[in-house]
């Protein structure tokens, strides 16, 4: 199972990476290394065992519906690269809502 | 010849629904109108100034953790028992992934392959004929907040320069409810679209658990349109087509769709699956910008979640406290009302089966309140740019002036000087006629001098009608009228301006 | 030196409260001791003397105005900065989060802050907690006070780091898979992972949700103790916390070091040891395992057979979820922000920051990650890990039937050499053989020294069923008392 320096760069579009050829090269070659080394958990034959998502079995942690405070919008605002008019500013945006 | 590929020559609806099946589906989202966010204590109330209704959670921030609201857990289960579905006994949260600037994430906490409610079914009524539609599912998710994109001439992504963001929004509960594919309608797929969001609309607000503002976007719909040639099996390709916000949307977007994927069809092209945004100005939808690659959401059990198991103890709780639906108190009002079909579609598009029967329990005859209610207090409602419900004028009120009518207090002219009083003053109907002296004129002592009056002061009129021309006596009622400020009964006038006038009602003689 | 900075943070608290020394004196003498060595060790990202100093006057008035003091009171902590800090800057070691100022406390923070504990800084840590020798924080590494040329363990490898050269008598660390207990051991200190659920996540800046859990750092048992029963304990903002009383660890490490452990059976786990593990390690490990049997416990060997699968398990879960937590770095609401030059569009400037903000191990994680979970693969990887972190729990489960808690070495080897493993990262990952089973199946489990190898300090990991932390605290406590005085007096004094 080798992954390829083009499925690489593909993953690093998904994730929002604008890695480098060099790196692109480096990646795929330790990736191809890493995988093979995960892809072990396939040797436990496990289709009839439950997989765990959770350490803890907990179920039904809930809220009561109340409000509490917010936060000071200018604190909230103080943190951003860029605002304006009370509101995060971003560079166009090129792509349609999913 | 030649042909553009983008205009293909439009077919009528007619033509088209002739030789295609529509199939179609659709995904409402409710946003619930619970008093703090899905996962953090923000509140949630509508037009806050922008990022005031933030924390830490509902922001993303690095270390912040979602903790559940539990009244939105139990509106979307009683959503599900509403829908007839089957509610699950253990499900878990999950994050969809992707990136966008509304979502502070860059995922989507979720639920995928373990929806909270499955497999049900809403009736809808169409033009008296009713339609199953199947619900799939309904899951819990939250909301994303809010770009404004500045610098283009339209305030859309396209040709902006920059945005900004505001969260308030991010993070509000919302219930997705998405229908199995609707088949076997044809011709009335727009109908029944638009008859599905709004029996769904009924009842949600019957539910209480959404304002149900479209225009605010508390719901929102995309619509799933596709068409096979009749007598095929296999579904087409589909569009989706987001943005329709409103009812009368919901009926165009589905019509536009049948006609643009026709055209489509008959020139032998392609339908591609896309997301389609709906414009409300021109009633078409537009191509959403193509994306480079299909998206792939990585989809996966939200880690910071624990798994939801409702009991069915609690499921039964909530069935039992279930509020009647509306389509079981049309069933219940028809029966009680006396009305057709047509008159209990008549009113609930008017808004006014609450009111109808509330005046009839207060003692009005049905067919008398329906028609005060579809009739001139609609009409009110209209002028004033208000639901009839909100209407200054109580049902009992309204019994009230029908009671005043049937008894000859009232003229039918006068009755509504009395809903006009009602309105404005807040006063009960008969401080209204007491006040303005509204009770009908019956002393003719007082007409007689009206009337000859009347004769005086237009000789030439009643010089026509003496000479048989009773149509123009007309004229001397309403000159009647308006000396008496509208409180006499026209018939009577009428006859008594015909008698001083020694003319006859004119009739058709054999 | 000052003798300040030599005691451990319970006789710290003790002498404050008795009124022997101040609180202000003992901030001061840690600050000043930070001033001498911390260009040597680069335990520490960020120093804040002044929110030190103003904490622990406040602890000082309070004592002098009556008031209770808790029991750690006035002892200075060294905060791995994964944890936020309201007003105070957090960087996860990463450029990414360079100059952001938190506008709230993490629960633990606000927790520690409440007791009276006198946070001195933020300590450097592997960026976004993933590595094992800090050598991949931003900042640049940290350095072993027992051998600056060696790693000092990661990624909580500032906190062991300051620990370890007497910057501060305690630390908050993070555990994923062993980012606690791991750093701990190569630097001869205490360190505990609390029970998944036992301390709350709130404001901890997430790595592996389900894996993820802050405990102590330590020169003593007894210390950290004390300092897992501060911030333990339910939180409503964590839904994964846990309900229940804190295990009361304290009373443990108390009843452990009277040295009698009659009452346990205690398991050598036959997986974790042998071939690849340093011959002075299982040395040090046999050493210990005799001293445990000296002090009356019964010692049996156990087989797991799937602890095997831990390692490949845990780098297919760590690295999924982490590809999703760390996507909200974006250059959009904090952080920093590149290519905005009016000439990208967000979605490059997302790329070019991320590309920018994040070092090659996190990249290289983000990227398995995205891999594992895209469509297609989810199943064979995924959810295939989570199936063998089930047949983990199982293994401990089927042990536990027979024994109280299990034993290994906390690391198959002692500090390594800086550079030696960083472009290997196979070989780095290795680091954490021992720990990852306990955390996958989200047990408790605790670094305890175990004597030195060739000169550098050696840890035992003592692993118990959920909720049952005390147990670990009470067999290191006997464990420690063996040895008469604590390993880490060796320390070299820099
Ligand atoms: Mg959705
Ligand atoms: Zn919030």
């Amino acid at each position: 199972m080798a992954i390829t320096r083009d499925e690489v760069a593909y993953l690093a579009r998904l994730a929002r990476l604008s890695v480098s050829d060099e790196e692109l090269d480096v990646f795929a070659r330790q990736l191809d290394v890493i995988v093979g080394a995960v892809a072990r958990v396939a040797e436990v034959a496990a289709d009839d065992i439950p997989p765990t998502t959770h350490a803890v079995p907990l179920t039904n942690v809930l809220r009561h519906d109340l409000v509490t405070p917010s936060l000071p919008r200018d604190k909230v605002l103080a943190a951003a690269p860029a605002a304006e008019d009370g509101r995060f500013r971003v560079p166009r945006i090129l792509e349609d809502e999913a | 010849m030649t042909t553009t590929m983008s205009t293909p020559a439009t077919p009528s609806y007619d033509d088209v629904v002739a030789r295609y099946e529509p199939v179609i589906g659709l995904e409402t989202h409710v946003e619930l109108g619970t008093a703090s966010k899905m996962f953090c204590g923000c509140s949630t109330t509508f037009g806050a100034e922008p990022n005031t209704q933030v924390c830490p959670v509902c922001l993303g921030l690095p270390g912040a953790l979602p903790v559940a609201n539990e009244i939105s857990i139990e509106s979307t289960v009683r959503i599900g028992l509403a829908l007839n579905c089957s509610i699950s006994p253990w499900c878990r949260f999950a994050r969809k992934n992707y990136f966008y600037p509304d979502m502070p994430k860059n995922f989507q906490i979720s639920q995928y392959d373990e929806p909270l409610c499955t497999d049900g079914w809403l009736d809808v009524d169409v033009d008296g004929e009713v339609v199953r539609v199947g619900i799939e599912r309904v899951h819990l998710e939250e909301d994303t907040g809010k770009s404004l994109h500045v610098g283009g001439a339209t305030g859309r992504i396209h040709g902006a320069t920059h945005s900004l963001v505001d969260y308030n929004r991010a993070g509000i509960p919302l219930v997705e409810i998405v229908t199995k594919p609707v088949e076997g309608i044809g011709a009335r797929a727009p109908e029944v679209a638009k008859a599905y969001v709004t029996e769904l609309r009924e009842i949600l607000r019957t539910l209480g658990v959404s304002d149900v503002r479209m225009e605010q976007g508390s719901l929102r719909c995309d619509v799933n349109t596709s068409l096979r040639p009749i007598g095929t099996a296999t579904l087409g390709t589909r569009s989706e087509t987001k943005n329709v916000n409103s009812l009368r949307s919901v009926e165009r977007a589905v019509r536009s769709e049948i006609l643009r994927q026709a055209a489509l069809l008959d020139v032998g092209e392609r339908i591609v699956q896309e997301t389609r945004h709906f414009q409300e100005d021109t009633g078409r939808s537009r191509s959403g910008r193509s994306k480079e690659e299909a998206t792939d959401y990585r989809y996966f059990p939200e880690p910071d979640l624990v798994p939801l198991a409702p009991s069915a103890a609690w499921i039964e709780e909530l069935r039992g406290a279930l509020p009647e639906l509306p389509s079981q108190r049309r069933h219940r009002l028809a029966t009680e009302l006396g009305a057709s079909d047509h008159d209990m579609a008549a009113m609930s598009n008017a808004g006014v089966v609450d009111l109808v029967a509330a005046t009839v329990a207060a003692g009005a005859p049905a067919a008398e309140a329906r028609n005060w209610w579809l009739g001139y207090l609609s009409q009110q409602a209209n002028a004033a740019d208000v639901e009839p419900a909100d209407l200054a004028i109580a049902p009992e009120q309204v019994a009230r002036i029908i009671a005043l009518v049937a008894d000859g207090t009232l003229s039918s002219g006068l009755a509504r000087q009395v809903v006009d009083g009602v309105v404005e003053t807040g006063q009960d109907p008969d401080r209204v006629i007491e006040g303005r002296g509204l009770r009908t004129v019956n002393d003719t002592g007082a007409l007689t001098a009206a009337v000859d009056e009347a004769i005086a002061a237009h000789p030439d009129i009643a010089e026509k009608v003496r000479g048989g021309k009773v149509a123009a006596a007309g004229v001397l009622v309403g000159a009647v009228m308006k000396a008496t400020r509208g409180q006499a009964d026209a018939q009577t006038v009428r006859s008594l301006i015909l008698s001083q006038l020694d003319a006859e009602e004119w009739t058709w003689r054999t | 030196m000052s003798e300040l900075t030599q005691l451990t943070a319970a006789d710290t608290a003790a002498k404050i409260a008795a009124g022997e020394i101040t609180a202000v004196e003992v901030a001061q003498a840690h600050l000043d001791r930070i001033a001498a060595v911390d260009d040597r060790t680069h335990a520490f990202l960020k120093v804040d003397a002044e929110g030190a100093l103003s904490a622990a006057r406040a602890v000082d008035d309070a004592r002098a105005g009556g008031k209770p003091l808790g029991p750690l009171a006035g002892v200075p902590l060294a905060l791995k900065d994964v944890v936020v800090t309201e007003g105070l800057e957090t960087t996860c070691g990463s450029k990414i989060l360079a100059g952001w100022i938190p506008p709230y406390d993490a629960t633990i923070t606000k927790r520690m802050l409440d007791a009276g504990i006198v946070i001195l800084g933020k300590t450097n840590m592997d960026e976004f907690a993933m590595g094992s020798s800090t050598e991949n924080s931003a900042y640049g590494p940290s350095h072993n006070p027992w051998d600056l040329d060696r790693v000092p363990g990661g990624s909580s490898g500032g906190s062991s780091a300051a620990v370890a050269a007497y910057e501060a008598p305690l630390a908050i660390g993070t555990d994923t898979g062993g980012s606690i207990r791991q750093p701990a051991a190569v630097t001869g200190l205490v360190g505990a992972k609390p029970t998944y659920g036992g301390v709350s996540r709130y404001g901890l800046i997430a790595f592996s949700s389900s894996l993820d859990q802050a405990g102590p750092i330590a020169r003593t048992v007894l210390d950290a103790a004390l300092l897992h029963e501060v911030i333990g304990g339910h939180d409503p903002a964590d839904s994964t916390s846990i309900d229940a009383p804190v295990p009361p660890v304290v009373l443990a490490a108390m009843a452990g070091a009277a040295g009698d452990l009659s009452a346990l059976t205690i398991a050598v786990v036959g997986e974790l040891g042998g071939d690849g593990y340093q011959p002075g390690v299982t040395a040090a490990f046999a050493d210990a395992v005799a001293r445990l049997e000296s002090s009356g416990a019964k010692v049996v060997e156990v087989s797991c057979p799937h602890f095997g699968y831990a390692l490949p398990a845990y780098y297919l879960i760590a690295p999924s979820e982490c590809s999703s937590n760390l996507a909200r770095f974006d250059a959009v609401r904090y952080g920093l922000r590149v290519g905005d030059d009016g000439a990208h569009s967000l979605e490059e400037v997302m790329s070019l920051t991320r590309q920018a903000g994040f070092g090659a191990e996190v990249k290289r994680r983000i990227i398995l990650g995205t891999y594992a979970l895209s469509s297609g693969y989810y199943d064979a990887y995924y959810g295939q890990a989570q199936r063998v972190r089930t047949l983990i729990t199982r293994d401990f489960a089927a042990a536990f039937e027979t024994c109280d808690v299990l034993i290994s070495p906390t690391t198959p080897t002692v500090a390594f050499p800086i550079g030696e493993r960083i472009d290997n990262p196979m070989s780095m990952y290795a680091a954490d053989l021992c720990t990852l089973p306990a955390s996958l199946a989200g047990l408790p489990a605790i670094s305890v020294p175990c004597g030195l190898s060739e000169g550098l300090p050696v840890g035992l990991q003592v692993m118990a069923p959920a909720l049952a932390d005390d147990r670990t605290y009470q067999v290191a406590a006997a464990l420690e008392a063996s040895y008469g005085r604590p390993l880490i007096d060796e320390v070299p004094s820099l």
